[in-house]
């Protein structure tokens, strides 16, 4: 079985800023000269639903995304989502989860548990988990919405694609204060 | 140049490079973006039609008057064009149309998972089917090269995975073609009475044929051949699925995936040992390969429901799974798609959903309020069936239904289709109460223009339908416009409505919250919950608003408890909130208010 290339899976709930997350991601590592495919569902996904998008790299990509059991690097926007996606994963797969809870509407109602040990799930069938604060590292960088673009930052340090790549790709995405503010959340996240 | 873009943006763009500078559509994912991103080539001319059987129409008449056309819609959106389609094969096209379907096999954002393949050959027209945004833009051009030579209307197939996938594209130029345009009459080809439609009837046999023939030396019918132990036909993403499994076996990739190349299928299968059909959906290739006598493995041993990826090809084919971690089984809360924070359509079906009454709804954002806590539509078929529905059922019911039916429609899904439905139960003396929920946009898709908001595709002003104008205009007398915010003016209007016995249109009037967001309005006033007023009586969690949380007293200060059986208090997330006033409306103890600076 040769499921060619590295596939990185970014997992969260419609809002995230997941597809701005992935449509950056992919462009550096065009950048740094790779083939590079894509895949995400919009539509009902965009109502505050799952969102996961697919990401593989390699000299020549066939599909754009990746089977069970093929994912090298799951991002996790949102601790919960972190679940179900972890069949995804190779067993060496490795994962970076944000460390922050969005309630489903069973939960918001009273009718469903959050799960309480998602963290500690994870960890017992996977080695490599990192935990970042995105949110509030996003907030020290100026506004809690670049939690995706310090989530950017954490995965860099896993990529072949040069630091420069990634701040030039932000300037290019952001302008004026924003792109000040997200640089510095990339490099926060690149630093945990 | 190099650019990472999405099937749909590269079919844009294909259509663009050769030169079309026509284009007609209804949005209906996953190929809304394609008409989108075509209508922001300058010099380029693209509408959004009210439903996909006028966009055909318009294409069809671009095309007869010698200019090349584009026509985009959703697989069901061709169910909308059939009756157009089948004739312009007849009739030909003169200049060029392509027609893209763009399918959505496992159905993320459809309500069946029809294999619009099936079309290309109920309707004698080829189809292409692309497997990447390169292909989709090149494959674009060919189709209009095919659809000018052979004079014939010409598919176009994606799938969600190839319309809504990025991959790098080669961008080139745009070659503008010689004007070709002026008024061409020929009634012997375009006026498809009997006696002249069973003249092009054998025409367009003949022509299948020709482009049967076409087909066999078309260059996008692909033989590579590697390890010939295992052969595999298949097209479009299914291809990509296989290939990243079994990057060494033989492969014949099918570009036109109507009509067949029978000769080249034949080769290849003469040249392996082992012949599978990788499809997804419908045996469409397999039926055809077994019927000229081929041994073929497909459908035995590959789904014939839902979209594939490369490890439902892998185990198809092996019996083996890729390794993965075993899990212990999780049940974990469901995520489903929800009604945004301030959405105008939920204190509506927050009504209707305590009403006594069957609510025949339709196709939009709204159909989410089928489920709980609103559970406020009973039924959704296809875009516009809401009003036939509930006129059917009230004269079905008679008596019975007196009061009891209502049809619920969006403002964009009532311009597409629900007009003479509307025209029909007046026409027919029918008594239901139809609801229009106006939000002012096409929601669904992301925001699109229509006949009733004043803009264009291309952002230009134009007129605007009145709904009630209309109501009147086809004989219904009672036209209630409401405030979608009002909740309490919205129930004492359906109970009146209800109680007549005529039928009534009721516009429930509110922008849909991201258009809002979008055009940056009003600065949002976010309300928050007073925990000492909130007496647990979770009124307000029944709208079911992703701004509404429920706090146990185990995970929050319990000395806001007030009585014994108080089991928490309901809060608010601030950021999400709008200040729709909805929950302070069914708050029965004034706990819920504006948010003050000082807090």
């Amino acid at each position: 079985m040769n499921n060619s290339g590295k596939s990185i899976l970014l997992v969260g709930v419609g809002g995230q800023g997941i597809i701005r997350a992935s449509d950056i991601l992919s462009s550096v590592i065009m950048d740094a000269g790779y083939d590079v495919k894509k895949s995400e569902v919009h539509g009902m996904a965009q109502r505050g639903g799952c969102v996961s998008s697919h990401i593989r790299y390699s000299d020549k990509v066939f599909s754009p995304q990746s089977m069970k059991g093929g994912v090298d690097l799951l991002i996790s926007f949102e601790k919960l989502e972190t679940l179900r996606y972890l069949d995804y994963l190779t067993p060496q797969g490795k994962i970076i989860i944000n460390d922050e809870e969005i309630y489903p509407p069973s939960v918001n109602m009273g009718e469903g548990e959050y799960p309480s040990n998602v963290l500690e799930t994870v960890s017992e069938y996977f080695k490599d988990v990192r935990v970042v604060a995105a949110s509030s590292l996003a907030e020290k960088a100026g506004d809690k919405r670049m939690a995706n673009t310090v989530l950017m930052g954490a995965l860099s340090v896993h990529l072949p694609v040069n630091k420069t790549i990634w701040e030039e790709a932000l300037k290019r995405t952001f302008s004026g204060i924003l792109a000040t503010m997200n640089l510095s959340a990339f490099g926060m996240g690149r630093n945990v | 140049m190099k650019k990472l873009m999405s099937g749909n943006e590269a079919i844009a763009r294909g259509a663009y490079e050769c030169g079309v500078s026509f284009a007609s559509g209804y949005p209906g994912t996953p190929s809304t973006e394609i008409l989108e991103a075509y209508s922001r080539y300058q010099g380029v001319y693209a509408e959004w039609s009210p439903n996909e059987k006028v966009a055909l129409e318009v294409g069809i008449g671009a095309a007869l008057a010698g200019a090349r056309a584009l026509v985009t819609m959703k697989h069901v959106g061709v169910n909308v064009a059939a009756d157009p389609l089948f004739t312009i094969s007849y009739a030909g096209t003169n200049g060029g149309l392509v027609i893209v379907t763009a399918d959505d096999p496992s159905m993320h954002s459809s309500q069946n998972e029809q294999d619009n393949r099936n079309y290309a050959k109920f309707a004698k027209i080829p189809m292409l089917e692309p497997a990447d945004s390169q292909e989709a833009k090149e494959y674009v051009k060919l189709a209009f090269d095919m659809s000018v030579h052979f004079d014939t209307p010409v598919f176009l197939r994606s799938t969600t995975r190839v319309s809504h996938s990025q991959s790098v594209v080669e961008l080139e130029e745009r070659i503008e073609g010689e004007d070709k345009t002026g008024i061409f009459h020929n009634p012997a080809k375009y006026v498809m009475v009997p006696a002249r439609a069973r003249v092009r009837r054998v025409e367009v046999e003949k022509r299948m044929i020709e482009i049967g023939k076409f087909a066999e030396s078309f260059p996008e019918n692909k033989m590579e051949l590697n390890n010939t132990s295992v052969g595999i036909i298949t097209s479009g993403m299914s291809y990509n699925y296989a290939k990243d499994v079994f990057p060494d076996y033989s492969y014949l990739k099918l570009g036109m995936v109507y009509p067949l190349p029978v000769k080249l299928i034949r080769e290849f299968a003469s040249k392996v040992k082992k012949l599978y059909v990788v499809e997804e959906l419908d045996p469409f290739f397999e039926e055809a390969i077994k019927a000229m006598g081929i041994e073929v493995v497909g459908k035995d041993i590959f789904p014939y429901t839902g979209e594939f990826d490369p490890g439902i090809i892998s185990h198809s084919i092996t019996g083996i799974s890729a390794e993965t971690v075993t899990l212990p089984a999780l049940s974990l809360p469901q995520r489903p798609p929800n009604l945004c924070p301030g959405c105008p359509h939920r204190g509506l079906f927050y009504v209707l959903g305590k009403l006594d009454v069957f609510v025949a709804g339709d196709i939009g954002c709204y159909t989410l309020s089928f489920m709980k806590p609103l559970e406020g539509m009973d039924s959704t078929i296809c875009m516009g069936a809401s009003i036939g529905m509930a006129h059917g059922m009230s004269k079905a019911l008679k008596e019975k239904g007196r009061g009891k039916v209502v049809g619920v429609i969006g403002d964009s899904t009532f311009i597409h289709s629900g007009i003479t439905s509307l025209l029909n139960m007046a026409y027919n003396k029918g008594n239901s109460v139809i609801v229009i929920s106006d939000n002012s946009t096409t929601a669904m898709t992301g925001l699109q223009e229509h006949a009733a908001t004043g803009r264009t595709l291309q952002g230009e002003v134009t007129r605007k339908l009145d709904f009630a104008l209309l109501a009147k205009a086809v004989g219904i007398e009672n036209v209630r416009i409401i405030d979608a915010y009002d909740i309490k003016n919205t129930k004492k209007v359906m109970k009146e409505e209800l109680a007549k016995d005529a039928p009534s249109l009721v516009i429930s009037r509110g922008a849909c919250v991201l258009l809002k967001k979008k055009q940056k309005g009003t600065p949002v006033k976010p309300f928050t919950v007073d925990p000492d007023k909130c007496i647990g009586c979770k009124m307000c969690l029944g709208l079911g608003c992703p701004a509404i949380l429920w706090k146990r007293f185990k995970d929050v200060d319990d000395s806001y408890k007030k009585t014994k059986k108080q089991e928490g208090i309901s809060s608010i997330n601030t950021f999400l909130c709008t200040g729709c006033t909805l929950c302070q409306q069914v708050c029965k103890s004034g706990a819920i208010g504006e948010v003050h600076d000082n807090e």
